[in-house]
């Protein structure tokens, strides 16, 4: 029997009756990390990372029964041994690894490889079947690094004196990591920031991520132009009402899709500054290889571009998880 | 003066796609051509404003160069081209993925090209690069094409290389408007807008004459213009209601013809025929040229160039006008078989006089008494159509069409010639379109800013108006690319996603479920496509969610729309 199964759920485990990231409410839940599309609400008993509890409960409710677990803590569930492991992905992300007998299946959940200093690194984990993401399956996708990327970010908000430069981003996740880059760059000024961007930030302060000086934008008087100042805001906000109290605002789109032109000129913002919080197309081949998985799944994005390179360049027995039954 | 290099060009265009704000861009353009040297500034202005003539290398062959250097397959660099949306972008983006898994082979260049490469500099003027390396690059062949291609791709920094191959396939377009070059060209060498407008209707060379040429100062008492023609007055849709309050009688109304908008040009210097596109055309239509050898010199007429059949006095289908123009040469069969005829409109210089300043009214006067005076089969002219009312506008149309002219134009009496597209003189009011339900058979992905989204798709009809035979079939009837509100196009991106039966290379087939209601502007029979006819603009109206596809329409519906015209 198969360590894991699809059902219209999502992944379930017989062996330890669980789901993993399931998208309707089941009774059972292991969820990878706090993003909308990996948790939602409803579901009878959760486990998540410690860290990621803050997020959780303000996002699926106070009251959801949680079981924090720690890193590398190695869980009984019916007859499975379960494990979280960092995914590098966002605060309190996840790889979850399933050993059923001599079995050993491994879901990365969203991940990613490069440094990032609001969350812990990603761990190389053993398995015998893994089923991974591919978001950015192609090789057009390479990343920089966030410290580099940040610098471009600081440069060109303060090249702008005269109007405030207003930086799109998801709130969770890699608004914190340019607040955590900036720091680490030693940048003093304060960051403004929109209300849904606020609320996570609080969050990862009370982690103790090191991040720089924030102040919500609701806090100042409607009169301040905000002239030269920063202020970060998640993409939903980009022409809304909330963006007609900056006078000629720049604006730029901080997202691993702003590699290709066309996507960030459709999208309409003037710059685009190439993060990410997914692995790239060589992170992504190089965790496949280290997990020394004999069966990969592929999903999540390019499933079949990865599962077809795979299978015809590297070898490895490899499928969209959509053949997964 | 200065030399613009392709380190500061560089510069300038990313500056340019940073920014959305029209007022930077006209400063940033005027700023960097203002004192510059003519020879780069030629160029500048050329790929600004995507003009570039010349298609050095093809996108395809640089990928081929890129392909054949990497172990990557196929498919894959096929997958990532369709993300991408454009060739130049993708090899830019793969190139620094690629370049170190192999060494080049051969590294023989010849002397000339070894030469330009050891001055290979970004700091280089344009012109070097425009005319002295890229040409060289385009005259190699294969290897040696290739070698020179990849040494190209490693000495220049990673960041350079979109602008550089760009500037290879020829396809440069960086998002500035015509508009907003001329603007910048008046704002920096101080001349009118117009006159910048005029003088780009000359052919575009980037050379040093031509710059000077177009930057020079204004000069008051020139007279003869050559071959030069005015820039055209555009209309805009009409909305009815919004002119209607105005009294009916400050309107003038005309036929609008399908056909291709013209200038014809009298003066000492010859005849000549530009078509809206700004190309001359008077090869194509030579009986045309004919007939305005006759009129008094120093005449130019806007007007309507129409495949004419004299018998029912009515223009024939545009298809006709797409036969003409698919000749490079016109024979005499062609001749007789397709006449054409100038349909004059208006006019904008009599007697070597500029008329642009003047009434409209007064204009049709004078091209009335042109039009009596010089009676030729080739020049046609519609009187006033008698109009005191609002309510008599839909009769009107009505009758228009009749009489094969597309709807109606709307002008003012008292409107100058203006230029460029400038609105509240010129309305034009159409026939409403035909429809027809047609359902999504195929989609693709665009390019440029519609890259990796489906924005091409093909709509089918049933080949059979029986709803329940079994051996009933959809045959693909048009194409259609806009219409959708960005709302339902990502609604319908996500669906065809979910919905793709197969995919042969860009294209998917998907689910014959989704109904369209397709607007298209005529019928015409087609031995090209499947289901034997052709549509003329076709678009999508709306999208029929109420509908089923079994619902959909057949070909003999399509073909009863094709006996009405």
């Amino acid at each position: 029997m198969a360590v894991l199964e699809r059902r219209t759920e999502g992944l379930y485990c017989p062996a330890a009756e669980v789901w993993i990231d399931p998208s309707r409410p089941v009774e059972r839940a292991l969820i990878t990390h706090a993003h909308a599309d990996h948790a939602r609400a409803g579901s009878g008993e959760y486990w998540a990372v410690n860290q990621s509890e803050g997020v959780l409960r303000q996002r699926l409710g106070r009251e959801i029964k949680l079981n924090a677990v720690t890193y590398g803590e190695i869980l009984t569930i019916g007859k499975a041994k379960i494990s979280f492991h960092s995914a590098g992905h966002v605060l309190g992300s996840a790889q979850i690894r399933i050993e059923v007998g001599k079995e050993v299946w491994l879901v990365t959940g969203d991940y990613k490889r490069c440094h990032d200093p609001s969350c812990t690194p990603f761990e190389i984990v053993k398995c015998d079947v893994i089923i991974t993401e591919s978001t950015f399956g192609l090789p057009i996708y390479r990343w920089k690094t966030g410290h580099e990327i940040t610098k471009e970010i600081h440069q060109w908000w303060s090249g702008e004196s005269e109007h405030p430069s207003l930086l799109f981003c998801y709130a969770f996740g890699k608004a914190q990591r340019v607040l955590a880059e900036l720091k680490a760059l030693g940048i003093n000024d304060e960051i403004l920031l929109h209300g849904a961007v606020e609320t996570v930030t609080r969050h990862y302060r009370e982690a103790g991520i090191e991040m720089a000086k924030t102040c919500p934008v609701s806090a100042i008087e409607r009169k301040n132009p905000l002239k030269g100042r920063l202020i970060i805001a998640p993409p939903s906000a980009y022409r809304s009402a909330w963006m007609k109290r900056f006078k000629e605002p720049q604006t730029a789109f901080a997202s691993g899709w702003m590699t290709v032109r066309g996507a960030r000129r459709r999208r309409g913002y003037e710059r685009g500054f190439v993060l990410s919080d997914h692995a790239d197309w060589p992170g992504l081949i190089q965790t496949i290889k280290e997990s020394g998985a004999k069966r990969v799944y592929v999903t999540h994005g390019q499933d079949d571009v990865i599962a077809r390179y795979l299978r015809e360049v590297e070898g490895i027995e490899a499928d969209s998880l959509k053949v997964l039954k | 003066m200065h030399q613009a290099s392709f380190k500061t060009f560089g510069k300038l265009i990313s500056g340019l796609d940073q920014c959305n704000a029209t007022k930077t861009k006209i400063n940033l353009i005027s700023e960097f051509i203002k004192n510059i040297d003519p020879r780069d500034g030629s160029w500048i202005l050329v790929l600004l404003m995507g003009n570039q003539k010349k298609r050095l290398i093809t996108g395809r062959r640089l990928r081929e160069i890129l392909q054949s250097h990497s172990k990557i397959p196929t498919w894959l660099f096929d997958d990532c081209f369709a993300q991408v949306g454009d060739s130049a972008e993708t090899i830019s983006l793969l190139w620094p993925q690629v370049k170190h898994e192999h060494i080049l082979d051969n590294h023989k260049l010849s002397e000339d090209l070894e030469l330009a490469f050891s001055e290979l500099k970004d700091s280089n003027c344009m012109q070097w690069w425009m005319e002295t390396l890229l040409p060289k690059l385009k005259d190699l062949k294969d290897t040696s094409q290739k070698n020179a291609i990849l040494l190209l791709w490693s000495s220049i920094p990673d960041a350079d290389l979109y602008l550089i191959n760009k500037l290879i396939t020829g396809g440069f377009r960086i998002g500035v408007s015509k508009g907003i070059v001329v603007k910048s060209i008046a704002q920096s060498y101080g001349l009118d807008e117009s006159t910048i407008l005029e003088r780009l209707m000359v052919t575009m060379e980037p050379d040093e004459k031509w710059f000077k040429t177009l930057t020079q100062p204004e000069d008051e008492k020139r007279t003869n213009r050559g071959a030069i023609p005015y820039p055209f007055y555009l209309a805009s849709p009409v909305q009815i209601e919004n002119i209607r309050e105005t009294p009916a009688t400050d309107w003038r109304l005309e036929y609008k013809w399908d056909g291709i908008r013209g200038q014809l040009i009298k003066r000492g210097s010859g005849a000549f025929l530009w078509s809206r596109g700004e190309e001359l055309v008077n090869h194509v239509f030579p009986e045309i040229i004919t007939m305005a050898e006759y009129l008094p010199k120093g005449t130019v007429l806007d007007g309507e160039i129409l495949c004419w059949n004299q018998e029912a006095d009515k223009p024939m289908p545009f298809a006709s006008l797409q036969r003409r123009l698919g000749h490079k040469t016109v024979s005499k069969r062609l001749l007789k078989e397709l006449p054409v005829v100038f349909m004059a409109y208006d006019i904008i210089e009599s007697e070597q006089k500029d008329y642009r300043t003047y009434k409209l009214e007064n204009r049709v006067k004078t091209l009335e008494k042109l039009y009596e005076r010089h009676k030729h089969k080739c020049l046609l002219f519609r009187y006033n159509k008698q109009f005191t009312n609002w309510d008599e506008l839909e009769k009107i149309r009505e009758n228009a069409g009749q009489d094969g002219a597309e709807g109606l134009m709307i002008k003012k009496k008292d409107s100058c010639y203006l230029s460029g597209r400038k609105r509240g003189y010129w309305w034009k009011y159409k026939h409403e379109p035909m429809t027809l339900d047609a359902v999504l058979i195929y989609a693709q992905a665009g390019t440029g800013k519609r890259a990796n989204l489906f924005t091409d798709y093909t709509f089918a009809l049933w080949n059979d108006s029986n709803q329940i035979s079994d051996e009933r079939k959809l045959v693909s009837f048009a194409k259609a690319y806009s219409g959708l509100n960005n709302l339902e196009l990502e609604t319908l991106n996500r669906w065809i996603r979910i919905n793709t039966i197969e995919r042969f290379g860009p294209t998917r087939v998907v689910e014959q479920k989704q109904v369209f209601e397709i607007a298209f502007e005529g019928v015409m029979e087609s031995k090209r496509h499947k289901c034997g006819l052709a549509v003329r603009f076709p678009r999508i109206h709306r999208w029929r969610i109420d509908k089923l596809a079994t619902d959909a329409d057949c070909i003999d519906q399509a073909h009863e729309l094709l006996k009405k015209t």
